[in-house]
């Protein structure tokens, strides 16, 4: 499975990680190489084998639905780039 | 002082032939000492270790004291301590101050032990040399020239070096066994589930377990003692009492019986490895263990299935960067855009960003089925070759690395080449499985490890084993010549 570099940079949007001009070549030169030999797995026959997402096959355990964490706003804020009044500030959104 | 275990160094605190302070002194000189020459830690905390210290020595005093108070200890730098910098090796996490304590550094300080610092590793747990750290690479304690594998290769130096009497590590794998192997010294993964991942820094969900980092299986055990059992703050930890690890040590191995897999001891594996990995095996026989052949069809699939499940899991763990809410965020952002895009690539190094863009693509539609969905598919068919295995016989046995430390950057232009390595710890991650790894031997310099796979929450079994060889053999207490002064 060989990567273009359209697909890098479709990826790329997708991790919104950006890939520079220089670095693309040796990126899809990599990770087709990964890709190809990950395709291995495709030899195997899997029909009827149903996928182990946990691998003691245990699903989600549930509580009740309570109140028990408290407010640390203040606390988790305080490493934050950047907040004011209690909010995280980030460069304009909307146009 | 600084070459006794855990053991040794909790019956000489209890017995007041040394002090906390005095004990925490000699390894913070050591740290400080040669820390520049293996590059294992990121951050000392001599003066908070101090402080902690002398609260130890009161409750000793007063005999309030458990079998781990006032001993200190070395944590990977993956796991959040309040208050001091936590930066899984990344330049992403390089100035972010944890907020809160991770469930083991909790469990861990109650059981009174001091945090000496921070140990260096591959850059969010990605890696098996520990050479991809924005904080440079570690040096194997054996071979500076050489890597002390990965991903927590700071720890297995801080022990190996004996800068630490103890770590933490992290396996999601072979990340705690494999440099274990690496650098001599005894390192357990445990079943998945057994060891909180709360303040963990997550890589992949569904394979990451903290366990720990030692000089033998006798302090394994108190360590996994004290970090092991549910935790409700983690959706995955298990609800399972924890066993005495250390009541089981001393059991009688005779009737016990052990499988080797004939996959694990193909072309791949050096003969000289193979050669020390043999002599072991005689030596479990002396101890009364019946050996036989076994086989593990799907292992060669371990390795793709691998690294199809771990970048998807980990391109959706590692979103959470966005130069948002904490970590690094780029300079002067054009919009929100380049906010994500830029703090992403200027945050994170290469290794992680192939990661993440395997894991992406995999997750990807159009892709999902074929790629993510089919890996998990073989990772059921390798969890049920182990059952079938388990069926036969109590513990598997083999190397734990097909090979010796390698020479840094020896692997680092070719990923793959890196990837390879993996192929004896990697099945036990997907199946969930506890495992360890010992030091039986060295090539030269280099140190060989063995590794035991029990069933599910069978550490005792893998400890036990375990203590009894290292109760015959003293590999485990042997140190580089540099390091012994």
């Amino acid at each position: 499975m060989s990567l273009s570099e359209e697909e890098i940079d479709r990826v790329g949007w997708l991790a919104r990680l950006q890939i520079d001009a220089e670095a693309k070549p040796q990126f899809a030169q990599q990770l087709s190489r990964i890709l190809e030999f990950v395709d291995q797995l495709n030899k195997l026959d899997t029909s009827g084998v149903s996928p182990l997402a946990h691998p003691l096959d245990i699903s989600e355990r549930l509580r009740p639905d309570e109140v028990t964490e408290t407010n640390q706003r203040d606390l988790f804020q305080s490493i934050a780039p950047s907040v004011r009044d209690g909010l995280y500030l980030v460069p304009r959104v909307i146009e | 002082m600084f070459r006794k275990t855990l053991f040794e160094l909790s019956a000489l605190l209890h017995r007041r032939e040394i002090s906390s302070a005095e004990l925490t002194r000699i390894f913070i000189e050591r740290a400080e000492r040669f820390n520049p020459y293996l590059n294992a830690f990121i951050t000392l905390s001599g003066e908070h270790a101090l402080d902690m210290a002398t609260i130890a020595d009161r409750r000793l005093a007063s005999g309030q004291a458990g079998p781990l108070t006032g001993i200190p200890i070395a944590h990977k730098d993956i796991f959040l301590t309040r208050g001091i910098k936590t930066s899984c090796a990344s330049r992403m996490l390089d100035d972010f101050i944890a907020p809160y304590d991770a469930t083991v550094v909790e469990r861990l300080a109650s059981a009174g032990m001091l945090l000496l610092g921070k140990t260096n590793m591959d850059e969010f747990a990605m890696g098996s040399s520990s050479e991809t750290s924005f904080f440079g690479p570690v040096k194997n304690p054996w071979d500076r020239q050489r890597v002390p594998g990965g991903s927590s290769g700071g720890s297995a130096a801080a022990v190996a070096a004996r800068l630490a009497p103890a770590a933490t590590g992290t396996d999601t794998g072979g990340s705690i066994r494999q440099p274990a192997a690496l650098c001599g010294i005894t390192g357990l993964k445990p079943t998945y589930g057994r060891v909180s991942r709360w303040g963990m820094i997550a890589y992949a969900s569904s394979l990451d377990q903290g366990g720990p980092m030692t000089q033998c299986a006798q302090d394994a055990a108190m360590l996994l003692g004290a970090m092991a059992g549910f935790d409700p703050r983690d959706a995955t930890s298990v609800e399972r009492p924890v066993d005495d690890y250390s009541e089981q040590l001393e059991g009688d191995l005779r009737g016990l019986k052990i499988g080797l897999p004939k996959e694990y001891f193909g072309d791949g594996l050096d003969h000289q490895v193979a050669a020390l990995i043999n002599s072991a095996i005689a030596e479990f026989k002396r101890l009364g263990v019946k050996c036989r052949e076994i086989t593990l069809p799907h292992t060669e699939h371990s390795i793709p299935a691998y690294y199809v499940i771990a970048p998807a899991e980990c391109s959706s763990n590692l979103a959470r960067y966005d130069g948002v809410r904490f970590g690094y965020r780029c300079k002067d952002p054009r919009d929100l855009r380049d906010l994500y895009c830029r703090s992403r690539a200027e945050g994170f190094g290469a290794e992680v960003k192939r990661r993440i863009l395997i894991g992406t693509y995999a997750l990807s539609a159009g892709y999902y089925d074929a790629y993510y969905l089919n890996a998990q598919r073989v990772r059921r068919m390798i969890r049920d070759d182990f059952q079938s295995a388990f069926q036969q016989v109590d513990v598997i046995a083999g190397p734990t690395s097909p090979g010796v430390a390698f020479r840094l950057a020896e692997k680092t232009s070719d990923p793959l080449a890196m990837y390879l390595s993996d192929v004896y710890t990697i099945p036990a991650n997907l199946a969930g499985l506890p495992a360890m790894s010992i030091p039986v031997g060295r090539v030269g310099a280099l140190p060989v490890g063995l590794q035991l796979i029990a069933d599910y929450f069978h550490e005792g079994r893998l400890l036990n084993l375990a203590h009894r060889y290292q109760q015959v053999t003293d590999w485990h207490r042997q140190i580089p010549a540099e390091f012994a002064s």
